[in-house]
C-alpha cells in the first residue's frame, strides 16, 4: 500500500509531461540501454504475439535508437514476469506486457503482487470473448444454447485455470443458474481446434482463436462478451460479419467481459521516463501494421493512459476479486 | 492431380534468388542453434520474429522454418560427440549414438543421423503434400482421452528398456514425474511443490535437467577416467561417409516405420521429443539382437532421428491446416503467420495458396541444403573430438551453463543444472538408468494433463479410454506392450522350468 501511494502521483506527473509537445518529452528522456520487455507468458500466446508485434513496429518504424528485446517469464501463471518487473525498481529499461494475469494470478495462487507494484503506462486494447460452438450442433441462437444447459451438464474448454476463460464460465453459471463442466487446456488455438472436432461443445475463445474457424464454416459464434457488438464491416462468412454477433446482453445473457493489453513499467521510474515510453505507444498504435492487428482480431480499441488507465485497473481488480470470491478462485489469504 | 501444379508454383516462389539465400542462412544458423543446448529452436525463432516484419511473408517462413529445420539437424550432433543433447527430440540419439562416437565410430553415427534427419523429413513432406486434408481431420480426432492413450503408448514401448533391475529403473521413473509436477498445477491453476520458492514457480525444466544429467555427468565421468574423451581417434574420410550410405538402404523397412511414428506423432500432436522416444523403443522392440541396443547400434541412431525430423516437419500441418501448434517452435512459427497478417487455419490453405506452397517448396529445398551442409561439415564436427579434453571439457562446461540459463533466462537453472550434473553422476555410479527419468519428465507433464482433462470431460468414468475404436486401440496396443515382457516370460517359464 506504501508503494501505490508514492507511485500515484508521479503517473499524475508523467500524465502531465506527457500532454506536453512530444519532441519535448522525448528530448527530456530516452532509453540509454537495450529496453527489456517481458511477456508474463509462453512463446505463441496472445501476449507474446502482441509484444513481438509492438517490437516488430518499433524496430521497422526506427521509433527508438536502442533496441527492443522481447523475454518470455512465464513461470507461475507469469508471477515470475510481475516479480521481474516489480524488483527491477527505478530501472527505466523495464517495461512488461500483461494480461488478465495481472489480476488473477496473484489472487488464485497467493503470491504478494499486484498491479500497483508497477508503473502503468499504457492500455493498448482490449481483448474480446465470444461464445463459439460447434457448427454441427443443434443451438443457433443463444437461448437455444442456455436450455440445452438446464437440461445437462454441457463442457466448456478453455485456457488455463482460474483465468478469464473460466472467470466467464462461472459469470454465465451464475447468470443462467446451470452448471457447466469446465476443461482447461494450453492455448487458444488447441481450444477451438477440440470444439472443431466435438471433444468439447462450447468455449469462450478471442475473436483472433476461433475466426478461421468460423470462415471455415465449422464453428459457430453465439454472442460476444461486451456492452456493444464487434466493429468491423463486411462478412467473414456467407451470411455473417462481426457486426453480426448479438451482445450476450442483448441475447439475455447479462455477462460482459474484456480483456486488458496493456504495457507497463517497473516501479519507480520518473516522470519523462514515463513520458516517453506514452509517446512510444502511442506512436505504435498509428501505425498501420498496429491498425492491421486491431482489425484482424477485432479487438476492442479501447486506449488509456494516465489517470484513467489508474482508475480502470482499480476498479477492474475490485470486479476480478469478486468475481474470483464467489467461483471459490482465491488461494488462502489471498 | 492438382498438388504437382501447386508444388511447381511453389519451387517457383521458392527459387527465387533472395529466397535461397534465406534458406542457406536460416540453415547455418539452425545448426548453430541446434548444436547450443538450451537456445532451441523455438527461442531462436522467436528472437528473429520481428526482424522478418520487413519481408513478404514466404520469404520470412522460409528463412524462419528454415532455422527449425537447421535446428532439428543439429541436435544430433553434440548427442553423438559428448552424450549432450542440443535439442529435447535428440535425447534418445545419445543412447546409440554416444557409444559409437566412443568406438570412434562418430563420422558413422554423424552420417547416419543426418541421413536419416532427411529421410524423416522427406517422407513427412511427402505426406503433406498429398494427403494435407485427410490428415488434419484425422489430427481432430483426438481429444484428451486419444492424447493420453498416445503417451501411454510411448511410455508402453519403453517398458523393459532399460537393462538391469526393473525396481531402479521404476524409481528413476518415479523421480521424473515428481521432478515433472513441480510448478503451476495447469488443471487447477495451483503451484504444486514449490516449498513458497520463487525459482521453483516455472517448474523443472526438462532441457537444465537433461543437459545436467547427461552432459555434466559424462565430463565428471571423464574426469574420473582420466581426463580424456574416448573415440578421439575417429577419422572421417569421404569413404566413412560412402560406406555408411552403402549399408543404410539395408533398414528401409526401419525408416519407413520410424517415418510412420514420427508424422504421426507430430500430426496429433504430441511432437518431436515423444515421437523420437517412441521409435527407439520401438526399433529395439523388434530387434532381434535387443541387447545390443544402448553399446552403439546404428539402428539406434536411425530410428529417433527419423521420427524426430518427420515429427518435426509433419508438426507444421495441423499448424497450418488447424491453427494448432504441434510443437513449440511451431507456436511461434504460428504467432510469425498472425503477424504477417496471414490467418492460419483451414481457409490457409484455400485462399493464401502461394504462401502455403511456397512453404511446402522450400521444406523440400530447405531439407536438401541442410542435408548438403551438415554432411560438408561433418569432418569439422568430428575434428572437435581431437581437442584435448583438459581444453575441451571447459568450453563444454561453459556452453552448458550458456545454455542451461537461455532455456529460461534464468541464473537459478545454471545451478540446477549443476545439480543434476551431480546427480547424473551418482545414478550412473549406483546403476540407475537415466531414461526412464528423462521419459518421465519430458512427457509427464502433458500425460497428467490429458488424462485429468479426459476424466473432467467423462465426469469421473475412466470407459472413457475405451469410448470409440480409435482410442480403444491404442490403449490395447499400449496394454499389450506393456504386459508382453511378464507374459512373455510366464510363457517361457512354463516350456522351460529352469531359470536361465
Amino acid at each position: 500500500m506504501m508503494l501505490s501511494r508514492r507511485q500515484l502521483p508521479m503517473i499524475g506527473a508523467g500524465l502531465a509531461v506527457a500532454g506536453g509537445t512530444q519532441a519535448q518529452a522525448q528530448r527530456a528522456w530516452e532509453p540509454q540501454r537495450p529496453v527489456q520487455f517481458i511477456v508474463p507468458a509462453g512463446t505463441g500466446g496472445g501476449a507474446d504475439q502482441m509484444a513481438r508485434i509492438i517490437q516488430g513496429i518499433i524496430t521497422k518504424h526506427s521509433l527508438m535508437r536502442q533496441p527492443m528485446m522481447v523475454v518470455n517469464k512465464a513461470g507461475g501463471a507469469g508471477a515470475e514476469g510481475f516479480l521481474e518487473a516489480r524488483n527491477a525498481r527505478g530501472n527505466p529499461h523495464v517495461l512488461i506486457i500483461s494480461l488478465s494475469n495481472l489480476f488473477t494470478t496473484p489472487m488464485s495462487t497467493g503470491i504478494p503482487f499486484s498491479w500497483r507494484d508497477l508503473t502503468p503506462v499504457k492500455m493498448m486494447a482490449l481483448d474480446e470473448f465470444v461464445l463459439w460452438v460447434n457448427a454441427s450442433s443443434p443451438w443457433q441462437t443463444l437461448p437455444q444454447f442456455v436450455e440445452a444447459a438446464r437440461a445437462g451438464r454441457i463442457r466448456i474448454g478453455g485456457t488455463g485455470s482460474k483465468q478469464e476463460d473460466q472467470i466467464i464460465t462461472v459469470a454465465m453459471q451464475r447468470a443462467m443458474g446451470t452448471e457447466f463442466i469446465y476443461v482447461p487446456f494450453r492455448g487458444g488455438g488447441e481450444v477451438a481446434t477440440q470444439l472443431v472436432g466435438g471433444h468439447i461443445q462450447a468455449t469462450v475463445n478471442n475473436p483472433i482463436e476461433a475466426v478461421t474457424h468460423w470462415r471455415a464454416g465449422t464453428l459457430r459464434p453465439l454472442c460476444v462478451f461486451d456492452t456493444r457488438r464487434l466493429p468491423g464491416e463486411g462478412r467473414i462468412t456467407d451470411t455473417m460479419g462481426w457486426q453480426d454477433i448479438p451482445t450476450c446482453k442483448e441475447a439475455g445473457l447479462d455477462v460482459e467481459y474484456l480483456m486488458l493489453r496493456g504495457v507497463f513499467a517497473a516501479p519507480g521510474i520518473t516522470a519523462p521516463q514515463i513520458a516517453f515510453y506514452t509517446d512510444l505507444l502511442n506512436r505504435v498504435t498509428q501505425t498501420p501494421e498496429w491498425r492491421e492487428l486491431m482489425a484482424n482480431g477485432a479487438f476492442n480499441t479501447t486506449t488509456m493512459t494516465g489517470a484513467p488507465f489508474v482508475e480502470w485497473l482499480t476498479r477492474e481488480e475490485a470486479r476480478h476479486r469478486s468475481l474470483m470470491q464467489e467461483a471459490g478462485f482465491l488461494a488462502a489469504g489471498g | 492431380m492438382e498438388e504437382i501444379g501447386l508444388l511447381m508454383q511453389g519451387f517457383a516462389v521458392a527459387l527465387q534468388p533472395e529466397n535461397i539465400i534465406l534458406m542457406v542462412a536460416g540453415i547455418v544458423l539452425g545448426v548453430l542453434i541446434g548444436v547450443l543446448p538450451g537456445l532451441g529452436g523455438a527461442n531462436g525463432i522467436a528472437i528473429l520474429l520481428p526482424l522478418t516484419f520487413a519481408l513478404p511473408p514466404v520469404s520470412a517462413i522460409i528463412l524462419l522454418s528454415c532455422i527449425y529445420w537447421g535446428a532439428l539437424f543439429g541436435g544430433a550432433i553434440t548427442s553423438i560427440l559428448f552424450n549432450i543433447p542440443g535439442e529435447p527430440w535428440s535425447v534418445a540419439t545419445t543412447f546409440d549414438g554416444y557409444p559409437m562416437a566412443q568406438q570412434g565410430r562418430a563420422g558413422e553415427a554423424l552420417v547416419a543421423a543426418f541421413t536419416s534427419s532427411f529421410v524423416g523429413a522427406f517422407i513427412a513432406v511427402l505426406m503433406i503434400t498429398f494427403v494435407a486434408p485427410l490428415v488434419a481431420q484425422f489430427a481432430l480426432q483426438f481429444g484428451p482421452p486419444e492424447f493420453f492413450a498416445v503417451m501411454f503408448l510411448s511410455f508402453a514401448c519403453f517398458i523393459g528398456l532399460s537393462k538391469g533391475s526393473p525396481f531402479k529403473a521404476l524409481a528413476a521413473m518415479m523421480f521424473g514425474f515428481l521432478l515433472a509436477g513441480v510448478g503451476l498445477d495447469g488443471v487447477t491453476g495451483q503451484l504444486r511443490m514449490t516449498f513458497g520458492s520463487m525459482e521453483l514457480m516455472r517448474g523443472i525444466d526438462f532441457l537444465v535437467v537433461v543437459i545436467g544429467l547427461f552432459g555434466l555427468s559424462e565430463i565428471f565421468q571423464s574426469i574420473e577416467e582420466g581426463l580424456r574423451f574416448k573415440g578421439q581417434s575417429a577419422k572421417i574420410t569421404m569413404r566413412t561417409m560412402l560406406k555408411t550410405w552403402a549399408e543404410l538402404p539395408r533398414h528401409w523397412w526401419l525408416f519407413i516405420r520410424s517415418s510412420v511414428i514420427g508424422c504421426w506423432m507430430g500430426v496429433t500432436p504430441a511432437g518431436a521429443t515423444p515421437a523420437s522416444f517412441m521409435s527407439y523403443g520401438v526399433a529395439r522392440r523388434m530387434a532381434a539382437d535387443k541387447e545390443s541396443f544402448g553399446k552403439g547400434r546404428v539402428e539406434g541412431v536411425i530410428a529417433p532421428e527419423t521420427a524426430a525430423h518427420a515429427a518435426g516437419t509433419s508438426a507444421l500441418l495441423p499448424m497450418l491446416s488447424l491453427g494448432v501448434p504441434g510443437s513449440p517452435t511451431a507456436a511461434v512459427l504460428l504467432g510469425g503467420l498472425i503477424m504477417w497478417g496471414l490467418q492460419p487455419g483451414p481457409m490457409l490453405f484455400v485462399e493464401q495458396k502461394d504462401f502455403v506452397w511456397g512453404l511446402i517448396a522450400s521444406m523440400y529445398l530447405g531439407n536438401i541444403v541442410g542435408l548438403i551442409i551438415v554432411l560438408a561439415a561433418v569432418p569439422w564436427f568430428a575434428m572437435i573430438l581431437r581437442v584435448p579434453f583438459s581444453i575441451i571439457a571447459a568450453i563444454i562446461l561453459m556452453v552448458c551453463a550458456i545454455g542451461a540459463y537461455t532455456v529460461n533466462s534464468a541464473e537459478f537453472d545454471v545451478v540446477l543444472m549443476l545439480i543434476f550434473g551431480v546427480i547424473g553422476y551418482v545414478m550412473k555410479k549406483l546403476d540407475y538408468p537415466l531414461a526412464p527419468l528423462v521419459l518421465a519428465l519430458v512427457l509427464g507433464d502433458r500425460t497428467e494433463e490429458s488424462f485429468r482433462q479426459a476424466l473432467l470431460i467423462s465426469e469421473g468414468s475412466l470407459s472413457v479410454f475405451f469410448s470409440n475404436w480409435l482410442v480403444g486401440s491404442i490403449m490395447v496396443a499400449g496394454l499389450t506392450l506393456m504386459f508382453y515382457p511378464a507374459i512373455s516370460k510366464l510363457m517361457a517359464g512354463f516350456r522351460s522350468p529352469k531359470p536361465a
